[in-house]
């Protein structure tokens, strides 16, 4: 993934840019109340935009979905701004992990590590918030939040 | 007596309603021609005062609260524009750009108050007029220009976050001085005015998440009645304590932060936008529109002066974020613009001999700039080619090496 730099704008949001490997210089202005702008730099003066496109929140779901992004970062995201302490993180279910064939519950993941699984990757599919009784298979991605140390655990859980 | 008192309610709400409908007007007409509607409530307010074409009488008591209401959300909405973090990296970031800042713009106030004979007060006020640009303004430009991705924005934020810093100690100063007697008691009252905003800056800063916690369970209608009930409050007791009512109601939002800082600045827009048109009709009712003409000469004066000035802090501001040439010129001309605190500094005025003399004078100078501003920022590129000298841009890395 391309390295993002992200802006402080004051009173109005953050601005996140990155850089193409064909030399695009890349922004986008993501305003507090949730409007966004995606621009594009001058080639000659990288000071200035030429292409300014203003988006409410569900056109820039859309173009996100459009563009291949998935609603699982989306969310993701929204959550690691909100509340400090608490991260999300994707975790593979390794090929000998004990825990492949068993369920959610079986796992008694929250109650060993408070963290909980939002969310299932198999192949493409995503399965959002899973049950208890959902069953691991091994290469399933499971998308996790919780505290950075609960997350550590889950993840040695699942690899062994 | 009853029909007496309901055929006065009665001119009251016409006249009100009138004001309100003229003002609604003015503000359609500025944002079809893309500027701040500003000085359009300030010309209204000449016509509608002493002096203008239509005099009004009941509804100025009205008028006069509904002001003093305007100014304490208007620097509400200032406090509340920025978080704590944001306040914290500007002060950083900001200092050297803050300073040239306040060297270039607040002390040619400073020295033509002086210059007129003014007392030390009153020009320490025209300083103050002539020193914050406004954020109002400027934000709006930014957006309208779709110039929130140059590369010489955040370095303007920035500057717009110092100025509002700057503006948490001169409120107070400034109060004391205007209201202090003479120089030793004016000293104590400024000590006290600033043992007090350290004090409650750190507490707010500390303990105001407590506070933003607390006002957020409650739903949008009691938490618009707590704030307005808090900033009313707050403005009182600093008013009481001699420290400035705006200041007072600054620091409330200065204090909301988190979540509810969003909400409130949400629901709070609409009933500022009220009472500040509110505030700037009746700021303007002090001017007498025969002497406007006369404080023309000053003003422009003051514009070439100050504009100058904000070109330099934008030049220097921008400069230090490695932006180029044109977009030093850029940031410079945005930042001329000065609007909403330049009138509540000059408000700040009443009770001295100077404050409609003052008010002329501040007036003349926000109608000027809050017009050029603009359109300097517009067409910054003229102002480039007018400038000798290279015009190449730099290569990229040198430009995001600073960034």
């Amino acid at each position: 993934m391309a390295e993002v730099r992200e802006v402080k704008l004051p009173g109005v949001g953050v601005r996140l840019e990155f850089d193409t490997a064909a030399g695009e210089q890349v922004a986008v202005v993501v305003h507090r109340g949730g409007r966004r702008e995606l621009m594009v730099y001058d080639s000659d003066d990288p000071d200035i935009c030429t292409t300014v496109m203003h988006l409410t929140p569900s056109e820039a779901r859309t173009l996100s979905e459009a563009l291949g992004g998935s609603t699982v970062t989306e969310v993701s995201r929204v959550v690691e701004q909100r509340i400090e302490g608490l991260a999300i993180d994707w975790v593979e279910v390794a090929d000998d992990s004990s825990f492949a064939d068993r369920s959610i519950a079986d796992g008694m993941f929250r109650t060993r590590t408070g963290v909980s699984v939002v969310a299932v990757i198999r192949g493409s599919e995503t399965v959002a918030a899973p049950g208890p009784d959902f069953v691991f298979t091994s290469g399933d991605v499971a998308v996790v939040v919780g505290t950075p140390a609960g997350i550590d655990q889950v993840r040695t859980l699942l690899s062994s | 007596m009853f029909a007496a008192v309901g055929s006065e309610v009665a001119i009251a709400f016409i006249e009100i309603g009138l004001i309100a409908i003229v003002l609604a007007a003015l503000a359609r007409l500025a944002s079809n021609l893309g500027v701040t509607a500003i000085p359009f409530y300030l010309i209204a307010g000449l016509g509608l005062g002493d002096g203008g074409v239509a005099d009004i009488g009941i509804a100025e008591d009205f008028v006069a609260l509904g002001a003093e209401i305007g100014v304490l959300l208007l620097l509400l909405t200032l406090g509340l524009e920025y978080t704590g973090e944001e306040l914290r990296l500007g002060l950083r970031t900001g200092t050297v750009p803050g300073l040239v800042d306040a060297g270039l713009n607040f002390i040619p106030g400073l020295l033509v108050g002086l210059a007129l004979g003014w007392s030390v007060p009153a020009s320490i006020l025209l300083g103050g007029v002539t020193w914050i640009s406004s954020s109002g303004v400027i934000s709006k430009v930014l957006s309208d220009l779709d110039r929130l991705g140059y590369r010489e924005t955040p370095s303007i934020l920035n500057l717009l976050v110092i100025e509002d810093l700057a503006m948490a100690v001169y409120l107070p100063v400034v109060a004391a001085v205007v209201s202090g007697s003479d120089a030793a008691s004016t000293v104590v009252t400024v000590a006290i005015a600033l043992a007090v905003v350290a004090v409650v800056l750190v507490a707010a800063m500390r303990w105001g998440h407590l506070m933003s916690a607390g006002l957020d369970r409650g739903n949008n209608e009691v938490l618009l009645l707590a704030v307005f009930g808090l900033t009313l409050l707050v403005g009182g007791l600093a008013q009481q304590l001699q420290i400035s009512a705006a200041f007072g109601a600054f620091l409330v939002g200065l204090a909301l932060s988190g979540p509810v800082q969003h909400r409130v600045s949400a629901l709070i827009e609409p009933l500022r936008d009220l009472f500040a048109a509110i505030f700037f009709l009746f700021f303007a009712f002090q001017i007498n529109p025969a002497e406007l003409p006369g404080a023309m000469i000053p003003a422009l004066l003051l514009l070439v002066v100050t504009g100058l000035g904000k070109l330099g802090s934008g030049w220097v501001a921008a400069g230090r974020a490695g932006v180029g040439r044109r977009g030093r010129l850029r940031a410079g001309t945005t930042l001329v613009a000065r609007g909403e605190f330049s009138v509540v500094i000059a408000s700040l005025a009443v009770g001295l001999d100077e404050a409609s003399e003052l008010a002329t004078l501040a007036a003349a100078y926000v109608l000027l700039t809050a017009v050029v501003g603009p359109l300097l920022a517009k067409n910054s590129e003229v102002l480039d080619g007018l400038l000798p000298g290279r015009r190449r841009t730099l290569p990229p890395e040198v430009r995001t090496a600073d960034v």
